[in-house]
């Protein structure tokens, strides 16, 4: 297995004029949690988004440099950007689910790659439901409506029906910022253990949950990338002042 | 405009309940010395009685640093603040409890002439190890890392006075038995003025890892 999963080399966005993302370089490293701290509209989530091509679906964004997953360049023009979603899948803040039963929402994605045979469905959703740490407690109610489920669940639902694509990478845009505390605990100790098979990377605003979940953290500021270390360091010794005064609430 | 108005209010405030202990201390110390020094049991009584006011203080201010931990979390340079509070506090409670022995020492001699010449170290001995509380305690508020390491240097000159008195007082109980009984309570002074100075030194650890962040063996 290679260290790095992804490799992001002197990457800079625009959104027409304005520069979002400044030469950014990054080693997503693999089975490891990567976490985006920094404050509002630093381009951390630009940055997520540059992952897996989100970005493109915005006028007027410009990219240039190259992101790897596994030394391909995912900005050929040759690229197949759904195959590539499908190796680096995302979760977005407010849980999304679609408005349709536990079961059809993770058994969406197989379907939409032509797995028709029951058992194999019911196989992924029952295995994708308890990679999410969900199948215990919704066992009962697959055939129900997602949107009855209370938020935390709701986000595991759509946690699980990504990890039903089987993909490589995880990005995760604040996936906890809309749930209550013991949900928010919950999606964390999932996310420990997803990175065995996965390699994640989250943005969070939090910064006691990037000091908890993450193995290394990247600290934005102004589009560029401040300080990228350990957590430990990161959290215990920051070299720069700018993130120390980030991380202690001095600023931001 | 500070984001922590009132965190930073804390930790300063955490800072002079340090510097409160730390010359209470300081005064214990001296005291217990010259109570023994003058055989004064009054003076030694003081110490022992003032003692309990330096433990409700230490008590007092970690429970300060507690709350601190459980409701700002610092983190980074935060935590280390309070961190190294609590360690350079529970150093010098540690130095107040012998302050408290030195004390009890003078209490036991009390009655007797003393009489053993190297008696005269123990007020030199004191006085570098008062020295070492105070550059640790001035380190500490001016994060002075310099400063801390050259009071620690110090540590090496207690130590060598003590191995000094330690000669000495043996020929002293070798060449007159009377004088065992004095010579081993004053070895036990010089003991415990040692010790002390050896929590001076972890302060002014404690000092270096505040600035630095990184632990540095001083002593």
């Amino acid at each position: 297995m290679k260290k790095n999963k992804m490799l992001v080399r002197d990457l800079n966005l625009y959104y027409m004029d304005f520069q979002a993302l400044k030469k950014i370089n990054l080693d997503i490293e693999t089975n490891r949690i990567t976490a985006l701290i920094g404050p509002s509209g630093c381009g951390k989530s630009t940055f997520l988004r540059v992952l897996n091509r989100m970005n493109d679906l915005i006028d007027g964004v410009r990219i240039e440099g190259s992101v790897f997953l596994d030394e391909e360049d995912i900005y050929r023009p040759e690229v197949d950007v759904v195959a590539l979603r499908k190796r680096v899948g995302m979760v977005f803040q407010r849980p999304n689910p679609f408005p349709m039963s536990v079961y059809d929402n993770v058994a969406y994605g197989p379907r939409v790659h032509g797995i028709r045979n029951k058992n194999r469905l019911d196989e992924i959703v029952e295995h994708s439901l308890r990679s999410a740490a969900l199948w215990d407690e919704i066992r009962d109610r697959l055939f129900k409506s997602a949107l009855g489920l209370s938020g935390g669940q709701q986000q595991r639902v759509c946690i699980a029906r990504l990890l039903a694509i089987e993909p490589e990478v995880v990005l995760m845009d604040e996936p906890s910022s809309a749930l209550d505390p013991i949900s928010t605990l919950k999606v964390e100790e999932l996310i420990q253990i997803l990175k065995q098979e996965y390699t994640i990377v989250i943005v969070t605003h939090n910064m006691q949950q990037a000091a908890r979940v993450s193995d290394l953290t990247a600290f934005f500021l102004n589009g560029e990338i401040v300080e990228f270390s350990i957590t430990d360091e990161i959290f215990t010794r920051p070299k720069d002042q700018r993130t120390e005064d980030y991380i202690t609430g001095r600023f931001g | 405009m500070s984001t922590r108005a009132a965190f930073d209010k804390a930790l300063k405030e955490l800072q002079q309940d340090i510097l409160r202990m730390a010359s209470l201390v300081e005064q214990a110390v001296y005291d217990s010395v010259q109570s023994l020094v003058k055989v004064d049991v009054t003076e030694a009584s003081q110490v022992i009685i003032g003692d309990d006011m330096i433990d409700k203080l230490f008590l007092e201010i970690e429970e300060k640093c507690i709350k601190i931990i459980a409701t700002q979390q610092p983190i980074a340079r935060d935590l280390r603040i309070v961190i190294t509070g609590m360690k350079i506090l529970l150093n010098l409670e540690r130095m107040a409890d012998h302050a408290v022995d030195i004390a009890r020492s003078a209490m036991c001699l009390s009655g007797q002439t003393l009489t053993v010449k190297p008696l005269e170290y123990i007020p030199q001995m004191a006085r570098l190890t008062q020295q070492m509380i105070k550059d640790g305690l001035d380190s500490y508020v001016q994060s002075d890392i310099e400063k801390a390491s050259a009071m620690c240097a110090l540590d090496d000159d207690v130590d060598y006075i003590f191995a000094q008195v330690f000669r000495e007082l043996i020929n002293c109980m070798m060449e007159n038995p009377e004088v065992v009984m004095q010579s081993t309570y004053l070895l036990h002074v010089c003991r415990y003025l040692e010790r002390i100075a050896d929590h001076a030194t972890n302060i002014g650890e404690e000092v270096i890892y505040l600035v630095t962040g990184e632990h540095k063996e001083l002593n």
